[in-house]
């Protein structure tokens, strides 16, 4: 399902003398359907980099990104938005959404894009909350002043609401509750049962340790690292 | 599919200066494209040549109309592009005042864009152009007011209204939140996502606010000196630029 060939990236910042980043060198490794697969290693060894490389947010220079067999690293970028819409989904730490927005909305938003009527659409979103321990009080608001796991529980939330057949998942657990991991770890579970290829990043162990099915160190593929 | 619009090396010069210069790219069907720069970058002599504003020196401008395929604006007769312009097409200027009748009702205001269009019925139009107004959030007692007696931020949605309610199929947007403060910033950011994945819209913006296209736009353009610098992904663009102009733009924004 995701399938990466000798993929490389390198920051070239051209406003600090030009100095040009090598982050990931030649990573090969594929995930398939009903996997989910860890990427460890210590910080800066470009777990995230490779999350975003294969979301499409960063661009690769060499190789191929193939997820359900569309290349990321040489579609165009409406191939890339059809591909996250219907099959790519992310969930990142951070929730970024339009000021004012209801939480209900937010939620309810990946199912309105891809055709689901705004009564289903509202009614999943309504069974995630729930499920995720957001007062129903709060559903109405916009996540923008709720507090950091409240933000998180939202942002998974929405990016369990459409079964997507590929997921990325950037510490998905960080700042959550025993109660409400558990959730999210289920939620991983019921993801992997019905099929999907997840790509994760854990530094909750325990939690990485019951929903992997193998890890990968990243800081193999960090130049000047590797041994 | 047929992109809804194809600009192929539309270029405009002020005498020696440079407006824009070989400017191409398509646009499909429901997609969101933000034009980001500096000022005097060309951003708005491009959408401005776009939407026929101005007289571009070379280039076309093909757009898929509804009855006859695709076709080239730039050289469409006048009374065609007039056409257009009031039907699959509207235009939401910086300042509303640009783009409203300031003596007439706001309610004339919409009404007059379907009476272009061939509306006769006065209750008809008056319904329509009242349930727009509800739309933009503008309340439908206000309805007989001139926009003279609204806020900068009900005059935005007001021309916004007025743009759309003839069920345009490409929007040309020039700075649609500029001058706006922040909470009704939000509130139009809000209302024209809704309206682009109901309507189905496609739009072109120009703005230099990247917040603006980090949450509106699907794909970006940065541009430079009349060129484009940089194209692709917004979030990719944004999160990776690689051209030394738009590394220094995204990292000029200041943290909130």
């Amino acid at each position: 399902m995701i399938d990466l060939r000798n993929v490389s990236k390198t920051f070239t910042l051209h406003n600090q003398s030009s100095a040009v980043i090598e982050v990931v060198n030649n990573v090969t490794l594929s995930v398939a359907a009903g996997e989910c697969v860890a990427l460890t290693g210590a910080s800066g060894a470009g777990k995230s980099t490779l999350m975003r490389m294969i979301y499409g947010n960063y661009l690769t220079q060499a190789g191929q990104i193939l997820i359900d067999g569309t290349d990321i690293v040489q579609a165009e970028p409406r191939d890339v938005i059809a591909l996250r819409r219907e099959t790519l989904g992310y969930v990142s730490q951070f929730l970024r959404v339009v000021p004012r927005v209801p939480t209900l909305d937010v939620v309810a938003e990946p199912l309105r894009a891809v055709g689901a009527s705004a009564s289903d659409a509202q009614a999943l979103a309504e069974y995630l909350l729930a499920k995720l321990n957001i007062p129903q009080r709060l559903w109405s608001l916009s996540p923008t002043t709720f507090s950091g796991g409240e933000q998180q529980r939202v942002n998974i939330a929405r990016g369990f609401a459409h079964p997507y057949p590929a997921m990325l998942l950037d510490e998905p657990t960080a700042s959550l509750d025993a109660a409400n991991r558990e959730v999210v770890l289920s939620l991983i579970e019921e993801a992997k049962a019905r099929g999907a290829a997840i790509i994760g990043i854990f530094h909750d162990e325990a939690a990485r340790a019951r929903v992997c099915d193998r890890e990968i160190d990243v800081s193999q593929f960090t130049p000047g690292v590797a041994v | 599919m047929t992109p809804l619009l194809s600009v192929q090396g539309i270029t405009k010069f002020y005498g020696q200066h440079i407006g824009c210069k070989d400017v191409g790219f398509d646009l499909y069907p429901g997609e969101v494209m933000g034009i980001v720069g500096e000022s005097g970058s060309g951003k708005s002599t491009l959408l401005n040549c776009m939407a026929g504003h101005l007289t571009s020196d070379a280039g076309a401008v093909v757009f898929d109309t509804r009855t006859d395929g695709p076709r080239d604006t730039v050289t469409m007769s006048e009374p065609e592009r007039r056409m257009l312009s009031r039907t699959d097409w509207a235009f939401v200027h910086q300042h509303a005042r640009d783009g409203l009748r300031m003596g007439v009702s706001a309610g004339g205001n919409v009404g007059e864009r379907l009476m272009a269009v061939g509306e006769r019925h006065y209750g008809d139009i008056r319904a329509k152009a009242t349930d727009w107004l509800g739309r933009v959030e503008i309340d439908a007692t206000r309805v007989d007011d001139r926009p003279t007696t609204f806020s900068g931020g009900m005059q935005q949605r007001l021309q916004i209204a007025r743009n759309l309610v003839t069920g345009p199929r490409l929007v040309f947007m020039d700075e649609p939140t500029g001058g706006l403060d922040v909470s009704v910033q939000a509130r139009l950011l809000d209302l024209l996502r809704g309206l682009v994945r109901d309507m189905g819209l496609s739009a072109i913006i120009v703005t230099h606010d990247l917040a603006v296209v980090r949450l509106l736009a699907d794909r970006l353009m940065v541009m430079k000196d009349g060129h484009v610098v940089e194209a692709g992904l917004t979030d990719q663009v944004l999160d990776d630029p690689q051209h030394a102009y738009s590394q220094l733009l995204v990292s000029s924004v200041l943290q909130v």
